[in-house]
């Protein structure tokens, strides 16, 4: 095993890491600041990819793809946020959850309706095609340290956005009390729809960077929504920090299991059993990690003070 | 007699009676879709045991349902390769040893799972019981041995001592036999000691403490005899459709019984045949007129949330009375 | 001399900065209504939970029947006999008066894990639990739900758990709260008589019912204990008369 083979592997558990941070940065902003829990965000990360592969398709770009991607998961985050989630905030999980299951229900199935069942296929940007030359003489995608490098970004500027601004405070505020807040004067409702927005958009951005990696296709937000689950389950729910150490560790734990799990089995047995052993042990990694953080801290790594 | 247990014997009545006249009219058809019924509603009342009575909201109850399953197609498979199972035990295509073997399976692994889940509470419950199913689905996924990805055929349907479970009617009875046992359970559990604390301990587990009785042993021993109700459904589930796959233990699989919980009335004794037989008969109805049937019964489903609570069952009987 | 049924040794509690309880020395003797008063905030409420078991003690001993309980959970130390009421009324919402009861007989007979037998034609459970509500004067109300009982109803209702539970101690947290001066005067009777089956501990506002009720008196402030004795002498001590002027009582 090549220490370059090792790197790439590396970048490659960090770069699903920042793909699960935009996911799971929207679903525990939303469970901190309004309680609720949303299984319909992976749906939203499907119309982001469905946004981009269809406008990229149309114009021939994909940076105006990505954009349609922010606005179209915004927009239906807003939509889906006036017409059924704020029905919800004073219900309990088991409604949420039910609603939200419903709500994945018409998105995936309305999506097939319009879209059929076959996979639409997003080009990854020219500017971004090559490799990247690093230090040390390995190479790597460009296009997925720019995944990186934007969720980076996103995780600074929504840090900035939380800790720096007037929304941010707002939001704070909502977190530790709703009535102090409408006391204030802000408006509350509009407050949540734009939180709620913005957790879509960072999905449907995800969803539109990824769709480039793989395909898009109905069905693809569910297993993403599930590692974001685990994500915020083990960082903490409701805490922003928590999404991005556990974003980093579920990306990194999970992508170096399946590379070295099989190659440390061979160790111990065959090579063809190493590999079945290894995969099988792999798959479950993650899942293993999150039990042993929960029977030590059960509220998560980073408890919000909820 | 209370309007509830008049709607809930027309319920079982009509299960009854819907294969019958299908056998008369010579549709065997619907008998298959009555079973399908009876083992989802069998799969459900499992769950309305944590869900309905303990208030534990568990998104996970697939992996039991699957373990089930795969302990009816493992054993099968070795019964019909005549393959030892494990230190030369061998497989067994007996009903009754399967069923055993997949309630003491899936009572195994809940207890574990139950344990560390039972540490969190609220959203963390759902989401690590949740993640628990997924880690057993991808197990299965990845574990070529019984079929993996693609799934386990059992070949011929599992037998029953003196029945001849090949055909429709007999596997029918077998199945509404079973279902109608976990509804006599369903009821005793309820209404004892044990239900009195389980219920407590969903409405006000402090209150529960301050008497003396610990909410999570309770809890616990609720999750683990759940698991095996459902363990026991997907035995007779994979009989059915004489094949097991991983889509068994799948999160829509854990969403659906849930599905069928809601539909029907939450914590109801009749709450998950309720569920159970409309949203068969939803498929079935619907998806004769569209491939895309789901997405009306999201509408549906979301309608329900929102706007009727408490389900058929509580349309039609009103609300739950706690004596 | 008798033996303390709730002895509390140097407890102290901290929530951050906050300082909940320090050095807080307190007993109970048989037979006896010792009451804690304080401002709000002052860490009554706390002290009950570090009792109850929901809260545990930074440092300091609490013992109760003579045994070190600060190892055993909330459940535990209920078996053991510590009956409690909550400041604001905790109760199974939709269980009837009497299930709510039923669940304390239950507890008091020993195993939960009865699966069989319907509790609601069990007379081991229903005839004591029927009882208990007679003695708290709901027996009328047994069949509605706690959720539709009026407010001093479930103040009743709580201590008609505790009664059930054969309590060796009675922690009361402000039961007077919200009943109304009619309300107050017929609880401050029941209080009265109550005592003889167990001391009490009774943490409470109302200061006519305190004096009316209490053998001696505690006064927590900000986490210490002030002063402590017998009735007449705190009500003329000037710390305490200052707390409460302070408070603008």
């Amino acid at each position: 095993m090549s220490a370059a083979l090792f790197i790439e592997q590396l970048l490659n558990g960090l770069q699903l890491g920042f793909m699960l941070f935009l996911m799971a940065a929207g679903l525990t902003l939303i469970f901190g600041v309004m309680g609720l829990i949303n299984l319909a965000h992976g749906s939203l990360y499907m119309v982001g990819a469905f946004a981009c592969a269809i406008v990229a398709a149309a114009t021939g770009s994909f940076w105006l793809g990505l954009a349609a991607s922010l606005a179209a998961a915004a927009a239906a985050g807003a939509i889906i946020e006036v017409l059924v989630i704020r029905r919800l905030y004073a219900r309990d999980h088991l409604d949420q959850v039910l609603a939200t299951f419903a709500l994945i229900l018409i998105f995936s199935e309305g999506a097939r309706w319009l879209f059929g069942s076959f996979p639409l296929y997003l080009d990854i940007p020219s500017a971004l095609g090559g490799a990247v030359r690093l230090p040390g003489g390995a190479t790597y995608s460009a296009y997925r340290l720019a995944i990186i490098g934007i969720g980076i970004l996103v995780a600074v500027g929504l840090w900035l956005l939380v800790s720096k601004t007037r929304l941010g405070m707002r939001i704070r505020a909502g977190e530790s009390d709703r009535e102090m807040v409408a006391a204030l004067g802000v408006d509350i409702g509009l407050l949540y729809t734009l939180v709620f927005a913005l957790g879509a958009a960072l999905a449907g951005l995800a969803g539109a960077m990824v769709g480039a990696l793989q395909s898009v296709q109905v069905g693809m937000g569910e297993p993403v929504l599930i590692l974001a689950f685990v994500v915020i389950v083990i960082g903490g729910i409701g805490s922003i920090k928590g999404a991005l150490v556990g974003a980093l560790l579920v990306g990194v734990t999970d992508t170096l299991g399946r590379f070295l799990l099989p190659r440390g089995f061979e160790l111990f047995m065959g090579t063809s059993d190493a590999a079945t052993v290894g995969a099988a042990i792999a798959s479950m990694l993650i899942y293993l990690v999150m039990a042993v953080v929960l029977a030590v801290r059960p509220q998560g790594l980073f408890p919000a003070n909820r | 007699m209370r309007r509830e247990q008049t709607v809930n014997a027309c319920l079982i009545l009509a299960l009854l009676a819907a294969p019958v006249l299908a056998q008369l009219a010579g549709e065997p058809f619907f008998i298959t879709l009555a079973t399908r019924v009876t083992i989802l509603a069998l799969a459900a009342t499992g769950l309305n045991i944590a869900l309905g009575l303990g208030g534990l909201v568990s998104f996970g109850h697939a992996a039991f349902f699957g373990i089930g399953g795969y302990a009816a197609g493992i054993l099968a498979t070795h019964a019909f390769n005549g393959m030892p199972l494990f230190l030369g035990i061998p497989g067994t295509n007996q009903m009754p040893v399967i069923w055993i073997v997949a309630m003491a399976a899936a009572g195994l692994l809940a207890l574990p799972i139950g344990v560390i889940s039972l540490r969190t509470s609220g959203v963390y419950f759902i989401m690590i019981t949740l993640a628990f199913a997924q880690m057993i689905f991808y197990f299965a996924i990845s574990w070529p041995a019984y079929g993996g990805e693609d799934g386990l055929s059992i070949y011929v349907r599992n037998a029953f001592p003196g029945i001849n479970t090949l055909k429709p009617m007999p596997f029918f009875l077998i199945c509404f036999s079973l279902l109608a046992v976990a509804l006599l359970v369903f009821s005793r559990l309820r209404d004892s000691r044990f239900g009195a604390a389980l219920e407590a301990a969903r409405q006000n587990p402090e209150r529960l403490a301050a008497v003396g009785i610990a909410p999570n042993r309770i809890r616990l021993a609720a999750f683990v005899i759940s698991a095996m109700v459902t363990a026991l459904a997907g035995a007779l589930f994979s009989d059915l459709n004489r094949f097991v796959s991983p889509s068994m233990l799948s999160w829509q699989m854990s969403g659906e019984l849930i599905v069928l919980i809601i539909l029907g009335g939450v914590g109801r004794l009749a709450g998950p045949l309720a569920g159970a037989t409309l949203y068969v008969l939803f498929e079935y109805a619907l998806g004769g007129i569209t491939e895309h049937w789901q997405l009306f019964l999201g509408l549906i489903l979301l309608a329900v949330v929102l706007f009727a609570r408490g389900g058929v069952i509580g349309m039609l009987a009103g609300r739950a009375k706690h004596g | 001399m008798a033996e303390p049924v709730l002895e509390i040794r140097n407890l102290s509690k901290s929530f951050g900065a906050l300082k909940a309880a320090v050095g807080v020395n307190f007993d109970l003797m048989p037979g006896e209504i010792h009451a804690l008063i304080g401002p709000n905030g002052a860490g009554k409420t706390t002290l009950i939970h570090q009792i109850a078991g929901t809260l545990t003690p930074d440092e300091g001993e609490i013992r109760f029947l003579g045994k070190d309980v600060r190892s055993l959970s909330v459940a535990e130390r209920a078996r053991m006999g510590l009956g409690r009421t909550f400041q604001v009324s905790s109760l199974a919402q939709e269980f009837s008066a009497l299930r709510n009861v039923m669940l304390a007989v239950q507890a008091r007979q020993g195993t939960s894990f009865r699966f069989f037998r319907p509790v609601m034609s069990d007379p081991s459970l229903t005839e004591p639990a029927m009882a208990a509500l007679q003695r708290v004067g709901l027996q009328d109300r047994a069949d509605v739900p706690a959720a539709e009982l009026s407010h001093g109803e479930r103040r009743r209702l709580e201590i008609a758990i505790a009664l059930a539970l054969e309590a060796r101690v009675f922690l009361l947290d402000e039961p007077m709260a919200g009943m109304g001066p009619d309300g107050s005067r017929e609880l401050t009777a029941f209080l009265d008589e109550l005592r003889h089956q167990a001391p009490i501990l009774l943490v409470e506002h109302d200061m006519d019912a305190v004096f009316a009720l209490a053998d001696r008196v505690s006064v927590l402030v900000y986490g210490r204990v002030i002063a402590s004795g017998p009735a007449a002498e705190i009500r003329r001590h000037p710390a305490v008369r200052e707390a409460y002027l302070g408070e603008g009582a």
